[in-house]
């Protein structure tokens, strides 16, 4: 079955030297190495609609993964042995197969990690999202990028840290954080036109503060670069920070964090099965060289993949490095 | 017409044209600092942001800002430091008024 890409507009950051001339200024070359993760993007669907999200997700959008997909999704793991399901959005928890999905990928043997946003539970029929996950041993991963009040709602909307910190408290409650298999990841990403600090100190931050605060533990916390499209995007425009921000990225473009970015082992699935190298290129509508989909999935050609690039990619290569599991050098 | 233009904090390496073993000299030094030691780079951060606002330097505010924010600073911890060097500044015009009293108690009877 053939998935035809419906292009939205697409707006890209404006650099004095383009990402793929500083790759080759380096002499490097960006090709994928493996996949080992299916990182599937179920939908735009969201309860909330931060200032940053790459998504543009919101509770408005409509653009949900249907059955058919997921069970080719499921069809890919299982044929060819990828051993993580990363199911992102979007609020994925939103759409109706989500736990379906779950169920069905736990059964495979799959390693599943949520990008769950904390609030989403409050929301009518997801009372009980974290004893499901605890049930699934689903390794959550939750955006709190500060643990001020002021400073998350800023980015993510007004209440949503109070929420955030009742659901991290249910969560903390079915063992999530404290038990082995119940990993809970939290995610830092700044709020405005600046880098991350140093993952390792901004963590030690999170857990000292939200130990005292509220008596909260979870597992690591990721840093994680703000990428310059989308929202994000026009808000640095709004703001006058595009050219500062894309600067800055640019002066801190480190060649050591090539070898560990994501799109070298991970695959990115859109709603509509098309296939991705990430998911900032899925939302910039860049397909995989081959332009496969998740219906005709060939595992062979993709593992040693040219990467499509474009000047947003300087956000995985500042400093440290970013990825959706946080710094890569 | 105003004489801090932001873009100059950019240009400063254009201080080396007339004196480039100087400015050379300068730079190792100053990046030297920065780097961490038995102080954490946050520390030495907000000690930039504290003295930035006590020369009253526009590019050093704004450069020790991004810094501050960049190690993972808040603006209540960078508050209190620009409070500190800002308190340190006026007790150090204050305890000259002793100078003063010196001054009054010397011609005073």
């Amino acid at each position: 079955m053939s998935v035809k890409p419906v292009l939205i507009s697409r707006s890209f950051p404006k650099v004095k030297i383009s990402f793929a001339e500083k790759l080759s200024e380096s002499e490097l070359h960006l090709v994928s190495s493996t996949v080992d993760t299916l990182q599937v993007n179920v939908g735009k669907l969201c309860n909330q609609a931060c200032k940053h999200c790459h998504v543009d997700a919101s509770p408005i959008r409509t653009e949900i993964m249907q059955r058919e997909t997921i069970d080719a999704c499921l069809k890919v793991l299982r044929e060819n042995n990828i051993k993580t399901l990363d199911i992102t959005g979007g609020a994925p928890e939103m759409i109706p197969d989500f736990r379906y999905f779950v169920t069905q990928a736990k059964k495979i043997g799959a390693h599943i990690i949520v990008r769950h946003n904390l609030t989403v539970m409050f929301e009518k029929g997801h009372h009980d999202l974290a004893e499901f996950f605890a049930e699934n041993e689903v390794e959550v991963v939750s955006s709190l990028p500060y643990f001020i009040a002021d400073k998350t709602d800023a980015q993510r909307g007004t209440g949503v840290f109070d929420k955030s910190i009742e659901a991290l408290k249910l969560l903390n409650k079915v063992g999530y954080g404290i038990e082995e298999s119940l990993k809970l990841n939290l995610v830092y990403n700044p709020v405005g036109a600046f880098l991350p600090p140093e993952q390792s100190a901004i963590e030690a931050d999170f857990k000292r503060e939200l130990k005292n605060r509220y008596d909260i533990v979870f597992n690591n916390l990721y840093a994680i670069t703000n990428m310059p499209i989308a929202r994000f995007l026009d808000w640095l425009r709004r703001s006058k920070n595009e050219e500062s921000y894309m600067q800055k990225l640019v002066n801190a473009f480190n060649p050591a964090t090539i070898e560990g970015l994501m799109c070298r082992n991970i695959i990115s699935v859109d709603w509509r099965g098309n296939l991705h190298d990430c998911d900032f290129n899925q939302m910039l509508e860049i397909p995989v060289v081959s332009k496969q989909t998740i219906f005709d999935f060939d595992f062979a050609s993709l593992k040693n993949r040219d990467i499509q690039m474009e000047n947003h990619c300087y956000g995985c290569t500042a400093g440290s490095g970013s990825s959706c599991g946080g710094v890569v050098a | 017409m105003h004489y801090y233009n932001e873009e100059d904090l950019g240009r400063f390496g254009e201080i080396a044209k007339h004196k480039p073993d100087l400015f050379e000299k300068f730079m190792a030094w100053y990046q030297a600092c920065q780097e961490e030691g038995a102080l954490s780079k946050r520390e030495k951060a907000l000690i930039g942001l504290a003295v930035a606002v006590t020369v009253q330097c526009p590019y050093c505010i704004d450069a020790y800002t991004n810094s501050c924010l960049e190690n993972g600073s808040n603006m209540e911890q960078m508050t209190e430091a620009m409070h500190l060097a800002s308190a340190i500044r006026g007790g150090s015009s204050l305890i000259h008024g002793i100078q003063s009293h010196n001054a009054h108690d010397k011609v005073s009877m």
